[in-house]
């Protein structure tokens, strides 16, 4: 393009994108505005440069389309009350690690937390299969009800038409597996107290 | 702008979803936009938008409040739409039709000339011509280009959203204003 020589040409261009960007030494400014003058090529470059960048400035903003952010926010994960309450420790640790301690020590709650720690046990249904620590709900088989597990895994190869719930242990779904409701994994003593808590709260407006 | 962000964001941190509901109001033109440019579809920006802002949600306690919101937003929404160009790539970029062009598509464009056919130009809108020499760009080119051209940002914060060296961005914005030339010059 340049009719002096292709280093010449590179040199002078890369000029030309540090001006664009506002990055010129006076001196390479000088340089760049002589060559310009004399150079009908380069000169033509630098003008389709300025003329790109003034098309694609030119483009008309647009807006996001409507409703958008109610529908944001209708798409937002539903919070569990467990991770609400996780959230507002990490926020409030002293204040939650005392009035913790105090609740467990005045309610006898630790102990019952420690006695039943190791504990395995879950909701007992005809058709649950048991494999060491693990509950199995066999494909094909459908659980009509809510299942709690504690202290072991649960793993779900047919359908459980209510809630799953998990304390210190894991839950497993199969491709074929299905759960209607919820699938809830609790393995901290608070959780567990929650839990519990949440029960008795029911259970008082049951 | 930024304190009225940060307020909310303690306030979602809380858990009160309404004062996203906010902040979407506040980022969502700008956030829609990228999208929009990097993908050059209605729908498909749409999508990314709405992904971004609940990755955002999700995500939001680990955005670090001494930083600038906007930025860990951007790097959000551009990180997604680079992904989606990229799974997209095979029938997406190359057989894509340009509206109003007939049969004319991506892929016949790059094996014939860099440069927009003549009379592709006559049939095209303005914006249109300009949308498609930048959806054009590898996606490398293209994201530097929207967020110094289209959003206006600065070279450092277009380094902090893309967490490359500064140097990187430069030589990135050189190259796709070169392209853009290539395919814009005959205007
Ligand atoms: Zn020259």
């Amino acid at each position: 393009m340049c009719e002096i020589m292709a280093s010449c040409q590179k040199e002078i261009v890369r000029l030309m994108h540090n001006y664009l960007d506002g990055e010129l030494f006076s001196g390479e400014q000088q340089k760049l505005k002589a060559h310009l003058q004399t150079c009908n090529d380069c000169r033509q470059h630098f003008l389709e440069l300025k003329k790109t960048i003034a098309l694609v400035q030119s483009m008309s903003h647009i807006g996001a389309p409507e409703r958008f952010t109610e529908e944001v926010l209708f798409a937002l994960p539903k919070e569990t009350r467990v991770i609400g309450i996780q959230r507002w420790i990490r926020r409030h640790p002293f204040f939650t690690a005392a009035s913790l301690f105090l609740a467990l020590m005045t309610g006898g709650l630790l102990s019952t937390w420690q006695q039943e720690a190791n504990h395995f046990a879950f909701t007992k249904y005809n058709n649950l299969q048991v494999e060491n620590d693990t509950v199995v709900v066999p494909a094909g088989e459908q659980v009509k009800g809510d299942i709690v597990v504690e202290n072991g895994d649960i793993r779900v190869e047919g359908e459980v038409q209510g809630d799953v719930t998990v304390i210190n242990g894991e839950q497993y779904m199969a491709s074929a597996g299905r759960v209607t409701g919820e699938i809830e994994e609790i393995d901290e003593a608070f959780g567990w107290i929650w839990f519990k808590l949440k029960k008795a709260v029911t259970g008082v407006f049951d | 702008m930024e304190l009225i962000v940060q307020r909310r964001i303690k306030q979602v941190l809380k858990g009160d979803q309404n004062a996203f509901g906010e902040i979407v109001e506040l980022y969502k033109d700008k956030v829609y936009q990228i999208c929009f440019r990097m993908l050059w579809d209605r729908h498909e920006a749409e999508d990314a938008a709405q992904e971004t802002f609940i990755k955002a949600f999700v995500n939001i306690h680990t955005y670090d409040p001494e930083k600038k919101f906007a930025t860990w937003l951007y790097r959000i929404a551009t990180n997604l739409c680079i992904d989606r160009i990229r799974k997209k790539k095979p029938d997406y970029h190359l057989d894509a039709e340009i509206a109003g062009t007939e049969g004319l598509n991506m892929y016949s464009q790059v094996a014939s000339t860099e440069e927009l056919p003549e009379e592709a130009v006559e049939n095209l809108e303005l914006q249109e011509v300009i949308q498609s020499a930048i959806f054009n760009l590898p996606e490398k080119y293209r994201s530097v280009i929207v967020l110094k051209y289209i959003e206006e940002l600065q070279l450092q914060e277009i380094a902090d959203i893309l967490e490359l060296p500064l140097g990187t961005v430069k030589t990135r914005i050189h190259r796709g204003r070169e392209a853009l030339r290539k395919y814009l010059r005959n205007m």
